[in-house]
């Protein structure tokens, strides 16, 4: 193992992910971000973060990709083709994104922290140490995610039944 | 694990926000240049999952578990959003017959 495993991965992320906005069907753009979650959980690996790598690796892969997925297959978009923004606005999109890169790397330029990452505390990311903060110092935000998550149920029932033929 | 260390160990903190500001602005893009209001919430996701990596490489950086717990937080939030999101998408491609962020232009000045 050597230190370009980290940039090969930073490849495949890259790769991937430009694949996920270039592809044109919607199917192949969820498993190409599948893909990329995939190398995300590898880059968590690598920092030792253990606990997040597990629950990016179930909530995101699992969860929400299934979620996605589920959805693309109701709405069946595969039979009627995107239609295609004008040439101008997709080149002014693309422009508009690496100005914001530019900006981003210029502003990194001026941060001057080329310091190597170094995991200092063997523990930091498992589950027993990451618990212990998450239950100590986090406990009245835990407690207030709890609320979000089931008024995200609800709403989300809400939203998706079907409506009452009185207000169409 | 000791080998899991030495990998990480030359890595320069630049380069990991390097590599969340290009996969930042791919999710940018992403939602500038598609219609499909599928493909927008993706890039959107790739963009949450951007500021993950960075939160936890400096978490990493800075020897300090709060950077890991929110980055927690954050993942439950893009559950419940994911969730809320997609019934939205549904609700509006039974009302419209598509995804096309195009037709809802109702609003727009």
């Amino acid at each position: 193992m050597s230190i370009s495993l980290f940039y090969f991965i930073a490849f495949l992320s890259i790769f991937f992910s430009l694949l996920v906005i270039f592809s044109k069907n919607p199917v192949h753009s969820v498993l190409y971000l599948i893909i990329t979650f995939f190398t995300f959980t590898i880059h968590y690996i690598l920092l030792n973060a253990q606990f997040l790598a597990i629950v990016n690796f179930i909530v995101y892969m699992g969860a929400i990709m299934v979620l996605f997925l589920f959805v693309l297959m109701l709405l069946n978009l595969n039979k009627e083709s995107e239609p295609a923004k004008s040439n101008l606005l997709k080149i002014a999109g693309v422009v508009a994104g690496m100005c914001l890169l530019v900006t981003l790397v210029g502003s990194m330029k001026v941060l001057d922290t080329s310091n190597p990452v170094v995991l200092q505390n063997q523990n930091l990311g498992l589950v027993k140490n990451l618990g212990k903060v998450l239950f100590s110092e986090f406990l009245l935000p835990f407690e207030v995610s709890s609320i979000l998550l089931l008024s995200a149920m609800v709403g989300a029932v809400l939203l998706a039944k079907k409506e009452p033929k009185l207000y169409k | 694990m000791e080998t899991v260390n030495q990998v990480i160990k030359g890595v320069p903190l630049n380069h990991y926000i390097l590599l969340s500001a290009i996969i930042f602005s791919i999710g940018v893009v992403g939602v500038l240049i598609r219609r499909n209001a599928i493909v927008i919430f993706m890039s959107v996701e790739l963009m949450l999952n951007a500021v993950n990596l960075l939160l936890t490489a400096f978490s990493v950086y800075h020897n300090d578990a709060s950077g890991q717990v929110f980055v927690f937080f954050i993942m439950a939030l893009a559950a419940a959003e994911v969730a809320v999101g997609l019934a939205i998408i549904v609700m509006i491609y039974r009302n419209t017959n598509s995804t096309d962020v195009n037709v809802l232009n109702k609003l727009k000045w």
